[in-house]
């Protein structure tokens, strides 16, 4: 199983929880998995064209997704997904 | 249908209803889909991670905010409080602020430019930098909204200005900086007695803690939870500006980019000024620059694009070195709309603007001044600011704080005896006016 942990922000969008788990081969696939659990979920993360927002950071196993493969990052058992609002300055 | 957002611990311990005092705010309001929240310590629109900006009564602040109501009041970025998110009268940080503006001739004639300004909080009070400016508004809103104990993400001139402000206000203050900063920044935080954490990491991994932090712990984190407030006080260099320059706003106005967020802000003061007519409308280009070693904005800006590529830094200018810049869109979007630019200079180049602008002015900035002043060199070289124009450079940051970038680049102390014979022997006066006997 692939531990997704959930920001404040959206955690009443999945009944409260802080922490989902998901069987996913991508990022992608993990917010479909998590759109059928939790129906709202995917507009909020992404745009109309599917992709994520530029105001969503996806960390997988504390890698930013921009510096893998974005949305098509390979998720493996384990795995530990972090998403986060886009930081400011300092 | 989407619920309606709630009122959650978010707000902060203490907040006030609505409809009670809130000076000259409305709401806050997502940039993107213009959904509006409570005045909390909120940061993000739940519909779409979208940014909240501080919406103002911009027809009430019409009728109290003149030229002569701001001319009458202390010389401190609050007398243009009613443009400030704060509901009541400010209560720290009061002295912040109103740093000289500087006719800067020889620069100008250094940098081929009709007419030069130095906008200088390399000396703004207390702690140095521009920071103070957003900190003081952070920190007042936090104590309206009842926080004992502030933090924030930073790399280096943040840290020391919430770390110092706090300190005044009797605040518990935790700063989060990347472990490598240069040792005036990191003394300079932890002085004031504040937590000091060193995280092994760049900024982006410090900011990206520090946003799980706060989500755990009810703190006012200023550049993440109260991060709608601070980002105001930045506006009130632009108003400073256009006040100083003589109620006017400058052709071009250059400004160095970490976030984005200052260069935004700066656009949007001179868009308020002249909204209110408290200044005449008249065009205004706004350029960013950047470090190479950190150029995710400046990058973008040359390719023409919109969007920009996330970079791991590695540069001299660490106070600009976020590689994932939160404003950075917008930034690009400012400079788009007002025909400004942007460009970003070497290290190399980054230490020649520092002891430009030094030499040519006596303003000792940080590295962030030089990139700035490399970058208006640049800019000026390529005739993007023309020659017969006139600019102003924004300069955010005190060089007594990044001492390390310029040690040993910047010529060497001559060591002699205390011997007349010595010091003739150096040739160092060769050729001057000698006293008559």
């Amino acid at each position: 199983m692939i531990r997704i942990s959930i920001p404040p922000t959206l955690r009443r969008f999945f009944g409260g929880e802080d922490v989902v788990h998901v069987s996913a081969q991508t990022v992608t696939d993990a917010i479909d998995q998590m759109q059928g659990r939790f129906h709202g979920v995917r507009e909020r993360l992404c745009r109309e064209d599917g992709r994520i927002r530029g105001s969503v950071l996806v960390f997988v196993n504390d890698q930013d997704i921009r510096f893998l493969d974005e949305q098509n990052t390979t998720l493996r058992p384990g795995d530990e997904v972090t998403i986060i609002p886009a930081f400011a300055g300092g | 249908m989407d619920p309606d957002p709630p009122r959650d611990e978010r707000l902060g311990p203490d907040i006030m209803p609505m409809s009670e005092n809130q000076g000259f705010m409305k709401a806050l309001k997502c940039r993107e889909c213009g959904h509006e929240y409570p005045l909390g310590a909120t940061h993000v629109c739940e519909f779409d991670f979208g940014p909240l900006e501080v919406a103002y009564d911009y027809d009430r602040i019409k009728t109290q905010l003149t030229r002569e109501v701001i001319a009458r009041r202390p010389q401190t970025m609050w007398r243009y409080r009613e443009l400030l998110p704060v509901a009541g009268e400010p209560t720290v940080g009061r002295e912040v602020g109103f740093t000289p503006l500087v006719k800067a001739d020889r620069l100008a004639k250094r940098l081929g430019i009709r007419e030069l300004w130095v906008k200088n909080d390399a000396v703004n009070y207390p702690t140095l930098s521009f920071k103070d400016r957003v900190v003081s508004v952070a920190l007042s809103r936090s104590v309206e909204l009842g926080f004992k104990t502030v933090a924030c993400a930073s790399t280096g001139n943040l840290a020391n200005s919430v770390a110092a402000n706090a300190a005044a206000a009797g605040l518990e203050c935790f700063v989060f900086i990347p472990h490598d900063l240069e040792q005036g920044k990191v003394v300079n935080s932890l002085v004031y007695g504040a937590n000091v954490i060193g995280i092994r990491g760049h900024y982006d991994e410090v900011n990206r803690l520090c946003a799980e932090i706060a989500g755990k712990y009810g703190w006012a984190f200023v550049n993440v939870n109260m991060r709608p407030y601070y980002a105001e006080g930045s506006k009130s260099m632009g108003f400073e500006i256009q006040e100083q320059l003589g109620w006017r706003i400058p052709e071009h106005t250059v400004v160095c980019m970490a976030s984005g967020s200052l260069l935004t802000k700066i656009h949007k003061s001179y868009q308020e000024f002249s909204k209110l007519g408290i200044v005449p409308k008249t065009p205004w280009k706004i350029h960013g620059a950047q470090a190479t070693g950190c150029n995710p904005i400046t990058q973008a800006q040359k390719a023409g694009l919109d969007f920009f590529k996330p970079q791991k830094p590695n540069t001299i200018a660490k106070s600009l070195a976020i590689g994932t810049p939160a404003d950075g869109f917008y930034a690009l979007r400012v400079m788009k709309e007002t025909g400004g630019s942007g460009d970003d200079v070497t290290d190399d180049d980054i230490r020649e603007g520092i002891r430009l602008l030094a030499e040519c002015e006596g303003i000792f900035a940080e590295t962030a001044g030089g990139v700035t002043v490399g970058v208006a060199r640049k800019l000026i070289a390529q005739g993007k600011i023309p020659a017969d124009s006139s600019a102003v450079l924004c300069i955010t940051g005190n060089g007594l704080k990044t001492l390390d970038a310029v040690v040993g680049h910047v010529g060497q102390t001559r060591e002699i005896r205390p011997s007349l014979r010595e010091f003739e022997a150096l040739g160092v006066a060769d050729g001057a006016e000698l006293v008559n006997a």
